[in-house]
């Protein structure tokens, strides 16, 4: 197989169009003015909130403070100190990014087979999985934890049922419940991933297919060697978001393991936020847990988009 | 003179960010308007119970009364959704000019809410109240912080065995009379009925476990110096821990499902047939009677350790408090009174089943109404109470027992290990 599987670079810009004197060169300004409303509601929308959170991050700040029982303090870095030294905190973190991981690779996976095979089947079939997906895909994410409790419930689910497991408790182990939470999770967003790679398929020339059907490639091998490669951007971006919607799944844990499962044991990041901030109003520790999970999430970001560019692709 | 603009520019750009920075700290309310006005509208916050209709012809009653007798007064109750009450509580504390000047609150949160500075000291008020002195001590504990009463005791809620009388005629069972007997009770009624747990228990029913650790002489926590110590992991409550946990398994109540459960799933449990006996509130009555139990069961008070003895049971129940933000103090402490007065609890009583927080109209009721009398003799026999502090509520959401026994139950952990971290994040709430 001899197929070109980098983009062309593209050429680089003429040193000559900067010189050019154009009219907005006079007043530097000018580009932010323009820009000026789109920034103010940015900054609105996204820095001030962040703003906020690192702030509220470094006071003492509970509800007696909140309802003015007690003066509001700065506490410089106490929270994060008092978080770092919870060693429940580093169980709830290493928790999270395995149980992430799991979801991204399941969600990816799914997503990318069953792309493939609507690109292989014919229309009504299509028409079937598509529709399926969709509506697990806008199944409200409370609903759907709920439904699947239900399937999976020890007494009278089907699930059990038609496995044999008899009154095997899904919840009560600590794998099986994350094992559970997981093809929930995997089931509400690999649409997203299904449909998008689909599009992007379609949008792969015909004949490059047949080249690589023409010279006996398997289905396996034309997915990573043709496919892949000209699909790296859109695959890029369905892993970073499944990464940063992973990363933070609230509602299918807080749903189907009762606010995080037996003792504790199925508590992710954002469920173990929730109930530091509001169950027990520690507002303070909470947006200190809120800014170590944006820090997290902004460097996996970071890393991406630095291997991107390494490779010449531009997102 | 271009430079110059546009230093200015960025000076002025810079300056807005710093007054923007600046006006930007995360808001806290004030101390509120300490106005004492005599007329005008009251408001009134009251949980919204399961069937709710006969609370409202009650308190409306009274608040009909309390506007004959003051001029220019209005009553306005509102009754809100007891699943969102803690939101709505605290978005009060936090917003005084919508606040209302008297809510209805569960025990366990007075010293929360007062350690947020939303409930009003009312110590002289409920000193000189005639009535009060009939007012039972654990209630007054209840509403009590650092010596200082906040509020007026509407009603006790108190637990103690349910248990099926057509079950324990077929086994030809003896009513238990210790917890020991409790334990060989549920399981000989587990291993003749495999469908049915002998005693239903959660791992996440907190006060349905108490009793067992305070049976045993143990202690949540103790007072010294000022300050809470937990002691939930000395060698008495280890006992009453490892008595409660022992439940769990195939013989009574399996841990893969009881575990999770909590004080309504076995409520539950035992209302749908499913449960020999049940640790279960006097307010649970209308969900059994709903249920196929319906007529076929009796409550004794939960036995003791000792024979003869009664296990000390929580005495949980909610409160009615005036607010530090209300601007009709006066008014507001002599609607509480009539509120929570005896007058008004004997007609909740009739009407919602509420207990009485004056042993004298408890005492009564007892006498009218057979079905309360174990659990007037239980809280006769004295009861407990939570460790009076802010650090409870945080205990309380951070699951920090539920955990202990679920940990246990499951298993996982041994019951020194378990109560040993348990007493550490305890002292650790206490601490803060």
């Amino acid at each position: 197989m001899s197929l070109p599987l980098s983009a062309p670079r593209p050429a680089p810009a003429e040193p000559a169009r900067r010189r050019v004197n154009s009219p907005v060169r006079q007043g530097s300004w000018t580009p932010w003015l323009y820009l000026a409303p789109a920034l103010t509601v940015l900054a609105g929308l996204l820095v001030y909130p962040v703003y906020q959170l690192g702030l509220i991050s470094l006071l003492q700040y509970t509800q007696a403070q909140v309802s003015g029982g007690e003066p509001v303090t700065f506490q410089g870095l106490g929270n994060y100190a008092g978080l770092f030294s919870d060693r429940q905190f580093w169980e709830v973190l290493s928790a999270t990014v395995l149980f992430a991981a799991a979801c991204v690779l399941g969600t990816l996976t799914v997503g990318c087979a069953l792309a493939v095979l609507l690109t292989r089947v014919r229309a009504v079939p299509r028409l079937a999985l598509m529709l399926s997906a969709l509506g697990a895909w806008a199944t409200p994410a409370v609903t759907g934890s709920t439904v699947w409790v239900f399937l999976f419930d020890p007494d009278s689910g089907p699930v059990n049922r038609v496995l044999g497991l008899g009154d095997f408790s899904w919840t009560y182990g600590r794998m099986s419940a994350f094992t559970l939470v997981l093809l929930e999770v995997v089931w509400c967003s690999f649409p997203l991933v299904m449909v998008t790679v689909y599009a992007g398929i379609r949008a792969v020339p015909a004949e490059v297919l047949e080249a690589a059907a023409l010279d006996g490639a398997s289905q396996w091998r034309t997915w990573r060697s043709v496919l892949t490669p000209m699909l790296r951007p859109i695959l890029l971006v369905v892993t970073i978001q499944s990464v940063i919607w992973d990363f933070k799944v609230f509602t299918q844990i807080y749903v189907m393991t009762d606010g995080g499962g037996i003792a504790g044991q199925n508590l992710v990041l954002n469920v173990y936020a929730y109930q530091k901030a509001f169950a027990s109003s520690q507002y303070g520790l909470g947006a200190a847990i809120g800014v170590v999970m944006l820090l997290i999430l902004l460097g996996v970001t970071l890393v991406y988009l630095r291997l991107l560019r390494r490779k010449g692709e531009v997102l | 003179m271009k430079l110059a603009v546009r230093t200015a520019a960025s000076l002025a750009a810079i300056a807005m960010a710093g007054t923007l920075l600046g006006g930007c700290a995360p808001s806290a309310s004030g101390g509120g308007t300490q106005k004492d006005e005599k007329s005008g509208t009251l408001r009134v916050w009251l949980f919204r119970e399961v069937g709710n209709k006969p609370k409202e012809r009650v308190v409306d009653g009274v608040a009909r009364r309390f506007e004959k007798r003051h001029d220019g007064v209005r009553v306005d109750v509102r009754y809100i959704p007891v699943d969102s009450r803690a939101e709505k509580i605290k978005g009060a504390f936090n917003d005084p000019a919508s606040a209302p000047d008297l809510i209805e609150y569960g025990n366990t949160d007075t010293a929360g809410y007062v350690e947020n500075g939303g409930l009003a000291d009312v110590s002289g008020e409920f000193g000189e109240w005639r009535q009060a002195r009939d007012t039972d001590p654990t209630a007054k504990e209840s509403v009590t912080v650092d010596g200082k009463v906040y509020g007026a005791p509407l009603f006790v809620g108190v637990r103690a065995l349910y248990y099926r009388t057509d079950v324990f005629d077929d086994l030809g069972l003896e009513v238990p009379r210790t917890l020991g007997e409790v334990a060989a009770a549920a399981r000989r009624i587990r291993a003749e009925n495999p469908d049915m747990y002998g005693l239903a228990v959660g791992g996440a029913y907190t006060y349905g476990a108490m009793p067992f650790i305070w049976a045993h002489g143990g202690k949540l926590a103790e007072r010294g110096g000022g300050r809470y110590r937990a002691t939930i992991d000395s060698a008495r409550a280890k006992k009453g821990i490892a008595a409660y946990t022992r439940l769990f398994g195939d013989g009574n109540c399996p841990a893969a499902k009881c575990a999770a459960m909590g004080g309504n799933d076995t409520v539950e449990a035992f209302a749908a047939g499913r449960a020999g006996m049940a640790v279960a509130g006097d307010f649970n009555r209308k969900a059994v009677d709903a249920g196929e139990a319906e007529g076929d069961y009796d409550v004794v008070p939960l036995p003791g350790a000792e024979r003869g003895s009664i296990a000390p049971a929580f005495a949980g129940g909610n409160n009615i408090g005036v607010l530090k933000s209300s601007s009709h103090r006066t008014l507001a402490v002599r609607l509480m009174r009539e509120l929570a007065g005896k007058e008004t609890q004997k007609q909740l009583f009739d009407a919602m089943g509420f207990l009485p927080t004056f042993t004298d109209v408890r005492r009564q009721a007892a006498k009218d109404e057979p079905f309360v009398e174990p659990f007037v003799k239980t809280l006769d026999a004295g009861t407990e109470f939570v460790p009076a502090t802010p650090g409870w509520a945080e205990i309380d959401a951070g699951l920090v027992l539920p955990s202990m026994f679920q940990q246990i139950a499951g298993g996982k952990r041994g019951v020194g290990a378990a109560a040993r971290e348990a007493a550490e994040k305890m002292d650790e709430a206490f601490a803060e």
